[in-house]
């Protein structure tokens, strides 16, 4: 495929501990699957994860920050991931710190791979720090990674704020494309009243949804795996991010729950989700 | 610095205002039990009495507001100058208050010293989109208002967001998040859930009001008389309120 315009999407959530990884490495490897040449990097400078996500630890020489630096270039830092010919991981430095990210530094790295990549993935870290900043600072969108509960749904308002006034597009008077996320979602225990629903999570954010993730053993498994669930064997997870995922790339999208509706319906296409 | 004003008027001039600068005893307030305050306050005064007799004393929160959050910070000014008068000590006024503890403060009759403009300046966060009314009164037409000046903020107000209308009404069309903080010299008016902090007339204004269209707030203040979220009543709670002023107490009509 030939290389569209590149876009630099920001995974990001303000708390850990929600799947802003696990969501980076699902949503590199889609992209990677349709065809689209796709950089995740990893911007938790110290604290290192996505190598183990995605599978590839035991390969990584150079990172992020030596290439900020100056003490390796591009590709040698840049690993190829061994199940897709399009996904490649910039992993982030495990000995050093977050102030090795300098905008002049993360800028020069991130023209460079707009170049060759049509998607670039930047996987923030937890909190509202120079790592998160600088992952969300470059971004074209967001993808708001947000736990149905109330610390999570606080801390993305908080995050969501920061990416209206603290990016370069908030800078220059234009706007971040922002996307909900909600993952670690279990239905019955919404229904309950134990965990917020979807719509307790929109009304509080306002943002467009862009998909639900149901609670599964299979993004456990996944992860352990180091295999992103993209990539992994079939459920209900992979559905849902794979649904999510075309929705982000503006495909008209059938949700499992609007499928039972239509066959209840008579086949009636009624519920068509339109791009946001 | 030195400001000095005088008439041209034939009677005898009573007095001139001149700018002076003059040393002042700081005392860092580092936490809000004003009963331990008092016990400690004691032992120092009797370590040199003579040094503390009348001294001006200017009340520092800055490490107190470092140390608590906004709730835990609020401290009674009425007390607390009675405190120090009690022990022969001049409070003059307050530095590094927040805008709750300056209302608070200046009602209590101290003044607000500004450490620099800094601290002003950081309270409005960049790029919320905000419109402002033309300020329509002139010196030539004070009878003849033709507008208002007003704030207003039409998208969501985030968790950590501070807006400050200095001087005017703030107006929401959206909803404000729990951990947002409103504040206004003049009303706040929420087109949507108030879910944060809203203080309205924080200069002192006691005739301001906060009307909302769902009471879920934080807390709630109008010239630094406050309420948490405890403490309002219930039965309000996730209604369309007004909120006033009456007889020195905060008073929840539903609208």
């Amino acid at each position: 495929m030939t290389k569209l315009e590149s876009k630099i999407i920001v995974v990001t959530s303000g708390k850990g501990g929600v799947g802003k990884t696990t969501t980076s490495a699902a949503l590199g490897a889609e992209l990677a699957n349709r065809g689209y040449k796709t950089v995740v990097v990893d911007f938790d400078i110290g604290l290192r994860n996505l190598d183990l996500i995605m599978g590839c630890e035991r390969r990584v020489i150079f990172d992020f920050v030596n290439v900020i630096q100056g003490d390796a270039n591009l590709n040698q830092a840049l690993i190829k991931d061994k199940r897709s010919e399009n996904l490649f991981i910039l992993p982030a430095s495990q000995t050093r710190d977050k102030d090795a990210l300098t905008t002049e530094g993360v800028e020069k790295v991130l023209m460079e791979l707009q170049k060759e990549f049509s998607f670039i993935v930047c996987d923030s870290p937890a909190g509202i720090e120079r790592g998160a900043l600088m992952a969300l600072y470059f971004a074209d969108e967001a993808v708001v990674v947000t736990n149905p509960e109330v610390s999570s749904v606080r801390d993305s308002d908080r995050i969501i704020g920061v990416l209206n006034s603290r990016t370069k597009r908030a800078e220059q008077g234009s706007e971040v494309k922002k996307h909900l996320l909600i993952t670690r979602y279990a239905h019955n225990r919404a229904q309950r009243g134990e965990m917020l629903s979807v719509e307790d999570v929109q009304e509080i954010l306002a943002i467009p949804l862009l998909g639900v993730i149901p609670e599964s053993t299979a993004v456990l498994n996944a992860s352990n795996q180091g295999i992103p669930v993209t990539l992994g064997g079939p459920s209900d997870a992979k559905e849902a991010y794979r649904n999510a995922i075309a929705f982000l790339l503006g495909e008209t999208v059938e949700t499992t729950s609007q499928k039972g509706w239509k066959k209840l319906l008579g086949g009636l296409r009624l519920f068509n989700r339109s791009p946001v | 610095m030195s400001v000095s004003t005088s008439t041209n008027n034939e009677t005898a001039l009573m007095f001139q205002l001149k700018g002076g600068l003059y040393p002042l005893t700081v005392l860092q307030l580092l936490g809000t039990d004003l009963s331990q305050f008092e016990q400690q306050l004691d032992a120092k005064i009797q370590q040199a009495p003579k040094f503390f007799y009348h001294a001006p004393v200017v009340i520092d929160l800055q490490k107190l507001n470092q140390a608590h959050s906004a709730v835990n910070s609020m401290i009674d000014f009425n007390h607390l100058a009675s405190i120090l008068l009690k022990k022969k000590l001049i409070p003059v006024g307050i530095k590094g208050g927040s805008p709750l503890q300056q209302t608070a403060a200046s009602t209590a009759g101290l003044a607000i010293l500004q450490d620099n403009a800094k601290e002003l300046a950081k309270i409005e966060e960049p790029n919320v989109k905000i419109a402002y009314a033309a300020h329509a009164v002139t010196e030539a037409s004070t009878d003849e208002v033709r507008g208002s000046n007003c704030k207003i903020i039409v998208e969501p107000v985030r968790s950590g967001q501070q807006i400050y209308a200095r001087g005017s009404d703030l107006i929401i069309l959206a909803p404000v998040s729990h951990g947002a903080e409103l504040l206004a010299d003049g009303n706040i008016h929420v087109y949507g859930p108030l879910r944060g902090r809203a203080l309205a007339g924080v200069t002192g204004d006691e005739k301001t009001h906060i009307f909302c269209q769902s009471l879920e707030a934080e807390l709630i203040s109008i010239a630094g008389q406050y309420k948490i979220s405890e403490d309002i009543d219930q039965t309000l709670w996730r209604t369309a309120v007004d909120i006033s002023m009456e007889n020195g107490h905060l008073h929840i009509r539903p609208l």
